[in-house]
């Protein structure tokens, strides 16, 4: 017997509909035969994995929570991927925007505030959001200008990313009063995102996400810019015969992917944490890539693949607490979901045919 | 500085370089073959993992060894199944791998954390490696820097004068038409990947089982990735690839050195080192081949025959 | 039917020989006898199913049904190499050669593991000295012509003695000399006894050389012959299945201004193993077609790109439209000028294979604000844009609005020059507009590029099938290591003078004919 694959001469959209929620049951199966493999019941994981966040308000209001950068961050990479350009360093450009947007607020910390200190969060917001951009446009320049690859160079830049902020942590925007613990003052009230309900958990963060997510739509559905992103990803030879310029999409995509990771970053900080820490990400950068993937780089589908996600993220975490699954299971099944997610796609693009015999 | 000194730098330069040149050369194999597999990192660190984990409970090794080499062939042998049979895309399958790799390594090591072990044995020959100099520096490393420089002049070998080598360059040069040769295009790509896994597993078993003979989380340290730029930057010649792991060897050897020595400078500038370096020799290069590129012309491509 | 081979005995012979790809039936119960020592010539349309056949005899590609007989014995070809040890050797009309190989590498590839290069290397002195095959066995394949890289084929082919040599369009890239050359060789080894079947649909080529014809038409066999007793008419006949009418061209009375013209268009190539332009000057006037021979690989690539603004000129003068110095302008402004361009690779450059036609509509036309409102699509005027283009060039497809690439060959290329002509540019450029495009197409697209110039637009032909720049160019001019020759009325010039220049001999040499 052989397998052969067959090309599909039309999109069948049954199979694209499909194909993301196979890639999910395949990789709960394999996880599930993980966890046994380790002595943890699969039944119980997935009990605590996939049913108890929704069995009360509080944990559905930390999956938004979780989900709101990451859809973030995957609204902006869909651009990039998109385009067939390949910034794999969100995580660097997060980073960065949390750290310049919290710059803000720590330097404000304690001073008399002009205009009632009003502008202090849309001015962390708006620094966060170019840092972000700036820092990715970095790889788009030397990938534009030198040639060299964007994987590499925006990847190399997350290392950088993270390291610095570990040395301003450590130094200059530490708490001084903080029993030299390395982390920055606690951000004041009007540095502060406000929660969209008094004493609740849920901030203003996922109103970016959502209108990240419109705007992509809009874009990619409605405007030459959002067909040009994908003629470059399709046919760069016919996205230059319609007179669309690859270096300048190039810096584009890479701003818009880098502004999202900052904004995302800047929310965290300004959101979630309320202050500078060595590490202000639980890898929100790189979940991101699976979310893209795993929504087709389609706006709508990336919401959706944003709450699975941040769904294994929180599974992960009371795992931990309930069952003592290593925190690195998230991580494995986080990769064999990608997996998954790459494996189904082959369906989208080939039929699968079974040939019994191999004919005289 | 004195002799000792100096010999020591560069002793010291030769083992850093040792984990750069074997997952260089093993990426630099599969890229020849025109696959692109951006997960080293994650094959190595669970290499690292696994090598030291087996070595730990049956207190051998050489069976470290093997398992390392084991987890990175069966990591690239899921990801070699998507790419070249599934005609998934090679990038982000690659990422697939490194994220699926590093949380695999995590769930292995979870239990070794905080043990130690000897680091593997050093080779010491009688009279040479007494040599000043040239004996300390070439008889008496560990059995993985000589394997490393047994890799680079074989798999130099391989790819200039055998005829394997011949069919898996054609093949990185142009699938179609090594296809219409009759060659078997996706099984070469398989097992040029498999090299690959193999390569990363054996440089993550040298971290764990020699270059510091423990395991901890995130040991590798993007040691994969720079790697991968180090094929780049060797423009897909083996010989290269090991001058160009002394180099990097080299600035990591300078960067712990200076730490000691207490220069004033942020230690975070020197952590940083290697990441700037490998962003300076990918725009170096690049540059140097503004016209045209000496990358395999398959690379990353996939190829689907039709029967 | 009367062939000289009749009396010789079958070397090889498909029986039966089914293909199908999903639901399309690419060979439909062929059969095909091959005789020792004769020249057979497979003929058929673009998309008769020739290839599909000759994957199956090369072993690339395994029949549904039917059975392949080798010297009366049933032989299962389930890979080349299987093929070449039965003997069958092949020449493929896209070369499967490697650019940064060397010659002796790229023959090495297909000889046993134990045989050292050194040893290929002396093998081929000895080829070149018994069919006059001059090849160099240490120069990288990217440095060579396309004439040397056939001769690689053929060398790589007749070092595994086989008895048949299958050769796919043979001469689509040779100058009419080296083609000469090339049967001279193929003469020789048909006296050795080797059979040889030829893939072509130049006419005249298969009357001088084969003695039998088998005509595909859509996957079947529609007729066997001796080209030697049947005209190119009446085979052309057999291959279509009608007759094919005649283009019909006004004689052009051009003497108008320039509309498109080059002065002195210089531009070193991107590429490493690209064609740098070289001092280039023409102009192309209102109501005339103006053709570009040449043979593939000698600069049209390039001087496409610096024509259509893909590439930009290194100054505003080495182009001009209509008056208008255009060289540092993109290609969107050149088309608000009033230009349109058709490049050579249907898919992948002149549209995006995976998009919708009404999605390629806007490759090119959202330049001149039809199919747009700002920055917004106007999805709607490009659909009926698209309708109408599908309609008026009779284009043939399935589905309402299906990918670029679910379309055949004659059709994408038909919806692609439609899109441009249907805008009535002034400036009409296109590269190889007929290339792999089956004969009715090639007929109905040459018709509306005549037709488009009567009306007064310039139009460019960039091609390496001189039949057509005979057919249908008024003036004509030769690109060769990105140079263009000085451009002669067609009627004033013969094939030979072409074939000289396309070869390279310097444009004095024509004179002097």
């Amino acid at each position: 017997m052989r397998i052969e694959l067959e090309r599909r001469t039309a999109q069948s959209p049954v199979i694209e509909f499909l194909a993301p929620l196979l890639a999910i049951a395949a990789a709960v199966l394999i996880g599930g035969a993980l966890l046994s493999a380790i002595g943890k019941s699969p039944e119980q994981a997935f009990f605590v994995y996939f049913v108890e966040p929704f069995s009360d308000a509080w944990s559905l209001q930390e999956l938004a929570v979780k989900a709101s950068p990451l859809i973030l961050i995957a609204s902006g990479l869909a651009f990039c991927y998109r385009a067939n350009l390949w910034n794999i360093g969100a995580e660097g450009q997060f980073v960065i925007g949390g750290l310049v947007g919290g710059t803000i607020a720590v330097v404000t910390y304690g001073m008399d505030h002009a205009l009632g200190g009003y502008w202090i969060l849309p001015a962390m917001l708006i620094a966060g959001t170019l840092a972000g951009m700036l820092y990715a446009m970095i790889p788009a320049f030397l990938r534009v200008k030198v040639g060299a690859s964007e994987i590499l160079t925006s990847l190399m830049l997350v290392y950088i990313a993270e390291i610095t902020l570990d040395y301003f942590v450590r130094g200059r925007l530490r708490d001084p009063k903080g029993f030299n613990f390395p982390q920055s003052v606690p951000f004041e009230d009007i540095a502060r995102l406000p929660f969209l309900a008094e004493g609740e958990r849920l901030h203003a963060g996922i109103l970016f996400a959502l209108a990240a997510v419109f705007l992509a739509s809009f874009i990619f559905r409605r405007t030459l810019f959002g067909f040009d992103v994908k003629l470059v990803g399709s046919a760069p030879k016919a996205a230059r015969f319609a007179g669309f310029s690859e270096g300048r999409l190039t810096f584009a995509v890479f701003a818009i992917s880098g502004a999202a990771a900052g904004l995302a970053g800047v929310c965290e900080v300004a959101g979630q944490i309320g202050q500078l820490q060595p590490v202000i990400s639980p890898g929100y950068g790189f979940s991101a890539i699976i979310v893209a993937f795993l929504g087709r780089l389609q706006p709508w589908g990336i919401l959706c693949a944003g709450l699975v996600l941040s769904l294994t993220i929180i599974g992960g975490e009371s795992a931990q607490i309930a069952m003592k699954v290593p925190l690195d299971m998230t991580r494995v099944f986080q990769g064999t979901l990608l997996m998954c997610v790459l494996a189904m796609d082959v369906f989208t693009r080939y039929r699968l045919r079974l040939i019994w015999r191999r004919s005289a | 500085m004195t002799l000792t000194m100096f010999e020591l730098v560069l002793f010291t330069i030769l083992t850093a370089a040792t984990p750069l040149v074997i997952a260089a050369i093993g990426e630099l194999v599969t890229e020849r073959s025109g696959v692109l597999n951006l997960g080293v990192e994650g094959m190595m660190i669970a290499g690292a993992a696994c090598a030291f984990a087996i070595a730990i409970v049956t207190g051998s090794t050489a069976l470290g060894i093997l398992a390392g080499m084991g987890a990175g062939m069966l990591l690239s042998s899921v990801f070699g199944v998507l790419v070249i049979f599934l005609a998934a895309n090679q990038v982000a399958t690659g990422l697939a791998l490194t994220i699926l790799g590093t949380g695999l390594a995590g769930l292995v090591g979870s239990g070794f954390i905080g043990l130690k072990r000897e680091a593997a044995l050093h080779l010491h020959i009688p009279f040479l490696s007494d040599v000043p100099l040239l004996g300390k520096l070439l008889f008496s490393h560990d059995l993985f820097v000589y394997l490393g420089w047994a890799l680079v002049g074989g798999v130099a070998w391989f790819l200039n004068t055998s005829r394997s080598g011949l069919v898996l360059r054609a093949i990185g040069e142009n699938h179609h038409s090594a296809h219409a040769l009759g060659l078997p295009v996706r099984r070469v790509r398989f097992l040029a990947v498999l090299f690959g896994g193999a390569c990363a597993g054996l440089a993550g078993a040298y971290l764990s089982l020699s270059y510091t003979p423990f395991w901890a989380p995130g040991m590798t340290a993007g040691r994969g990735w720079i790697a991968l730029a180090l094929v780049v930057f060797a423009s897909w010649r083996p010989l290269y690839a090991f001058a160009g792991a002394l180099l990097f060897g080299g600035a990591t050897v300078l960067q712990l050195h200076a730490q000691a020595a207490a220069l004033g400078i942020p230690g975070q500038l020197l952590t940083a080192m290697p990441y700037l370096a490998t962003i300076v020799a990918l725009v170096v290069l690049s540059m140097r081949r503004r016209r045209g590129s000496v990358a395999p012309a398959s690379l990353g491509l996939s190829f689907m025959p039709e029967r | 039917m009367n062939s000289p081979t009749d009396g010789k005995p079958v070397l090889v012979s498909m029986r039966g020989i089914v293909k199908r790809f999903g639901v399309f039936t690419a060979n439909d119960h062929i059969d095909l006898d091959i005789r020792a020592g004769e020249a057979h010539a497979l003929l058929g349309e673009n998309g008769a199913g020739k290839s599909t056949l000759v994957k199956i005899l090369y072993g690339l590609l395994e029949p549904t049904s039917g059975r392949i007989e080798l010297n009366g014995v049933p032989v299962s070809l389930e890979s080349p190499e299987a093929a070449r040890a039965a003997g069958i050797g092949m020449v493929f009309q896209h070369f499967s050669l490697f650019e940064n190989l060397t010659v002796a590498e790229n023959i090495a590839l297909v000889l046993p593991a134990d045989e050292k290069l050194e040893s290929v290397a002396a093998r081929i002195e000895d080829l070149t000295a018994r069919y006059g095959l001059k090849l160099e066995p240490y120069r990288p394949v990217w440095t060579l012509s396309a004439g040397e890289r056939q001769r690689i084929e053929i060398a790589r082919c007749l070092l595994q003695d086989p008895k048949l040599i299958v050769l796919d369009e043979p001469t689509s890239v040779l100058t009419p000399q080296e083609a000469d050359a090339l049967f001279s060789t193929l003469n020789l080894l048909r006296v050795e006894g080797r059979a040889i079947l030829y893939i072509s649909h130049k006419l005249d080529e298969v009357r001088r050389l084969c003695e039998r014809a088998t005509v595909l038409r859509g996957g079947k066999v529609v007729a066997t012959c001796n080209p030697r007793e049947e005209s190119v008419r009446s085979m052309a006949a057999m291959m279509v299945g009608t007759h094919l009418v005649d283009l019909r061209a006004k004689p052009n009375e051009a003497d108008g201004p320039a509309r498109l013209s080059v002065d002195g268009l210089s531009l070193a190539s991107e590429d490493l193993h690209g064609v740098s332009l070289k001092d280039i000057s023409f102009a192309v006037r209102g109501g005339e077609v103006f053709g570009i021979a040449g043979i593939a690989g000698n600069g049209q690539d390039e001087l496409f790109a610096a024509l259509s603004g893909e590439r930009l000129a290194r100054r505003a003068g080495d182009v001009h439209i209509d008056g208008i110095s255009v060289g540092r302008e993109g290609i969107n402004l050149r088309r608000q000028y009033g230009a349109a361009f058709v490049p050579e690779e249907r898919n992948g450059h002149a549209a995006a294979p995976d998009f919708s036609l009404s999605e390629n509509i806007l490759l090119s036309r959202h330049a001149t604000g039809e199919v747009t409102r700002g920055l917004s699509i106007d999805a709607a005027a490009a659909k009926s844009l698209a309708r109408q283009i599908i309609e008026s060039f009779d284009v043939r497809m399935s589905g309402d609005d299906p990918a670029a690439r679910t379309l055949s060959g004659g059709n994408l290329q038909k919806f692609l020059v439609g899109r441009e002509v249907s805008r009535t540019p002034c400036v009409l450029v296109l590269n190889q507009p007929t290339w792999g495009v089956d004969a009715a197409a090639a007929a109905d697209i040459r018709q509306r590029l005549i037709d488009l110039s009567r009306q007064g637009a310039a139009v460019l032909v960039i091609s390496q099938d001189l039949d057509e720049l005979f057919e249908i160019a008024d003036r004509m001019a030769v690109i060769h290591h990105g140079e263009v020759s000085a451009a002669r009325l067609t009627r004033e010039v013969t094939r030979e003078d072409i074939g000289l220049l396309m070869a390279g001999e310097r444009k004095e040499s024509l004179h002097a004919h």
